[in-house]
């Protein structure tokens, strides 16, 4: 009775581990930084500023564990994310002709404007998705290859689709940017005013996600299913795991994700731009990994990959409150501190591994 | 006899899929415009005469892919994993290679060789942290490698202060284009060069043999003695010197270092280069060949689209379609259908020879 609770626990275990590190280190370098440099990490607007910033990045985060998990690799998320913001700006600042005719046909005011542009992001998402998932998981090519296809592809249309940067007009951005204000967790400026925390709706949107693809993650079949299909994709096959299903809609799942981000990415800087979330797949990827995913597959947590991009975003916030003002110290000490969780975890990892043996 | 046949041919079926998109994209380019592929020779600023033409110049752009994917071919082989960071490594590589220019007074032969070694020293210590990673703390080679990839371009800044300093001198000329009298351009005679070596290096060693036996079962070639840490570790150290010889390259082409654009997004065109070239992602056998005309075929067709004036912008979209339709082709699935409609026509003929000696 016991062996057998051992060996169902066994899987979850690693990912709590993993979880539980980087969330205590966060908590530690967080309250570090409170004690050192004080003032500015004091405040909570400090904490909503980088969820502000980084909700996008939290939104395909969420998506690249999923693939992670699955023991797959999705690098296109930034391309689709920056394609998206692009569209979406583009239909709200009326430089689509295609959308002008559709809005005036059906006779709706400008309002109209963000539903469409909200539709077509996810429906970009979900191509990306359903293309990318399909060749991976029934063709069987190797998803670095594909979704390194799709981000060539996604960078590609938007110089395509324009090659100058794109502003979103005044009155609906000013809807889309409306933020919420929180008084009680607000704090005083230099004349002694209270200014209230702002969050960003697109906040909003991405902690509602990482909760749905927790639960998603952790007490449906498809989620559970994900696990076994990163932890060993023979034995799933034999336990009667659909392996192909589970591996197309990962990749579905995450594309669907990039195209929020992208969306929520448009929220936030209101511009179209061809280098918009430059590098994204990277920091994404980054976070997935501070957070415990482990790129082999089977093991990782939406919740930890939530604390990587607030980890990675805090090493950031250090080095430039710390005065390094230099602009090659932000990405060294980001490199040094992601060789350090990389080291770390795979020292804990090989640990715990030869004392099973 | 007929599967013997069948076994030699198979040997070389995964340069299959490179060598139909070389041919894919000749025939496009001589119906779009038999000019193409005319070469001529023509006076440079010097007065040498060097040849020039659209060939000339898939070949000698190429130069530094084909390097940075021989070497990627092996880390891919012995890892079964990729090497993320080669073109941060190869900026790097660019800028010690430039301070050491910088340092003494003219440029002389014995500094510009001075140079390479210690850019070629830096690289390979890279390298070899990268191959520890991955040796000894079996990280996966594309997060150990993520590293480097996140702030090796900022250690290259770092190197030169910030700046982008300026190398002009005829040695670092005859690198990046011609070395005067010789009409091809310098960077293809690098690439025959290092493709000597690597053959040198598989014809007279077991290293080729090794890297495959740890990239298809690390244990099992551990227990056939072969010290597969090691290996691994190798072919790290190799590629960072290929990264050196591409940055020495680039850097010499445009007689300045910029760290942010030198060999901008190559690491992806590698790893492009050697799965074109039939290579398995996952480690085990490899053809440095087919990765080689891999990084040929990239080329050929960045090329081609440039000469159908599309902006270098949009370049990449159509890329990522003529990508798509290449994996496509090359994807097991397809490869199994097409083995099943072989087998059939070979069946039928069979039956049909049969039925004429009864």
């Amino acid at each position: 009775m016991e062996e057998k609770g051992k060996l169902r626990r066994e899987p979850i275990t690693d990912t709590q581990l993993l979880m539980t590190i980087t969330v205590c280190i966060f908590i530690g370098m967080y309250i570090l930084a409170i004690l050192i440099w004080g003032g500015g990490f004091k405040k909570p607007q400090m904490l909503f500023d980088m969820l502000n910033d980084n909700a996008y990045l939290v939104i395909i985060s969420c998506g690249l564990t999923i693939v992670m998990i699955t023991g797959s690799i999705d690098i296109s998320v930034g391309g689709v994310t920056a394609l998206v913001a692009m569209v979406g700006v583009m239909i709200l600042n009326g430089n689509l002709t295609l959308f002008n005719g559709l809005i005036a046909a059906l006779g709706m005011g400008e309002g109209a404007r963000i539903v469409f542009a909200l539709l077509m992001s996810l429906l970009i998402g979900l191509a990306f998705g359903l293309v990318q998932g399909y060749l991976i998981a029934h063709l069987e090519i190797q998803p670095f290859i594909i979704t390194l296809a799709g981000m060539f592809f996604a960078r590609g249309m938007i110089t395509i689709i324009s090659v100058d940067p794109q502003k979103g007009p005044q009155n609906l951005m000013d809807i889309l940017q409306k933020r919420i204000e929180m008084a009680w967790l607000g704090s005083p400026n230099k004349k002694g005013v209270v200014i209230p925390a702002r969050m960003e709706i697109g906040v909003v949107i991405a902690l509602v996600i990482v909760v749905l693809v927790y639960l998603l993650l952790r007490s449906t079949k498809l989620g559970r299913s994900f696990y076994a299909v990163g932890g060993n994709r023979q034995s799933a096959l034999m336990l009667g795991v659909n392996v192909r299903r589970s591996r197309f809609m990962a990749h579905l799942l995450c594309g669907l994700l990039s195209g929020i981000a992208g969306f929520v990415f448009m929220m936030h800087t209101g511009a179209g731009n061809a280098t918009n979330a430059t590098a994204a797949e990277m920091n994404a990827i980054a976070s997935s990994i501070i957070g415990g995913t482990l790129l082999t597959g089977g093991v990782g947590n939406v919740i930890g990959t939530f604390f990587g991009v607030l980890t990675l975003s805090t090493i950031k916030s250090i080095v430039t409150t710390s005065g390094l003002r230099d602009p090659w110290w932000q990405s060294i000490t980001t490199g040094a501190m992601l060789c350090f969780f990389i080291l770390l975890q795979s020292v804990v990892l090989m640990r715990k591994n030869k004392r099973k043996k | 006899m007929n599967k013997n046949k069948r076994g030699g041919l198979s040997r070389y079926s995964q340069l299959l899929v490179p060598l139909i998109a070389i041919l894919v994209l000749v025939i496009f380019n001589l119906i779009r415009d038999p000019s193409f592929f005319s070469v001529g020779l023509t006076a440079n600023n010097n007065g040498d005469p060097v040849l020039q033409g659209n060939l000339i110049s898939i070949l000698n752009g190429a130069s530094e892919l084909v390097i940075l994917s021989m070497g990627m071919t092996l880390v891919t082989a012995a890892c079964g994993g990729q090497d993320i960071s080669v073109g941060a490594l190869a900026a790097i590589a660019g800028s010690v290679f430039v301070k050491v220019l910088k340092s003494g007074g003219s440029i002389s032969p014995l500094l510009v060789l001075g140079g390479f070694l210690m850019c070629c020293a830096v690289a390979m210590v890279f390298g070899a942290f990268n191959g520890s990673l991955v040796a000894f703390f079996n990280i996966q080679p594309m997060i150990a490698t993520l590293i480097l990839f996140t702030c090796g371009r900022s250690i290259a800044y770092w190197i030169n202060g910030g700046a982008t300093p300026t190398v002009a001198s005829p040695i670092i000329n005859a690198i990046g284009s011609f070395i005067p009298g010789v009409p091809i351009p310098t960077p293809i005679l690098i690439v025959l060069l290092m493709g000597g070596l690597f053959a040198l290096l598989f014809r007279f060693t077991t290293l080729g043999l090794y890297i495959q036996s740890v990239g298809i079962n690390q244990s099992a070639a551990r227990l056939n003695g072969i010290n597969a840490v090691g290996i691994k570790l190798l072919s790290f150290v190799i590629l960072g010197v290929c990264c050196a010889v591409a940055g020495m390259i680039g850097v010499s082409r445009l007689g300045l270092i910029n760290h942010e654009t030198l060999l901008i997004n190559i690491e992806m065109d590698a790893i492009l280069a050697v799965a074109i070239g039939g290579n398995n992602l996952g480690g085990g056998k490899f053809k440095m060949i087919g990765s080689v005309l891999g990084a040929y075929a990239i080329q050929a067709l960045t090329i081609t689209l440039y000469a159908m004036k599309v902006p270098s912008t949009d370049v990449k979209a159509y890329k990522a379609v003529v990508i798509v339709l290449l994996v496509v082709m090359g994807s097991p699935v397809v490869k199994e259908a097409a083995d099943r409609v072989t087998k059939r026509i070979r069946a039928a003929r069979r039956s049909g020879t049969e039925k004429e000696a009864a």
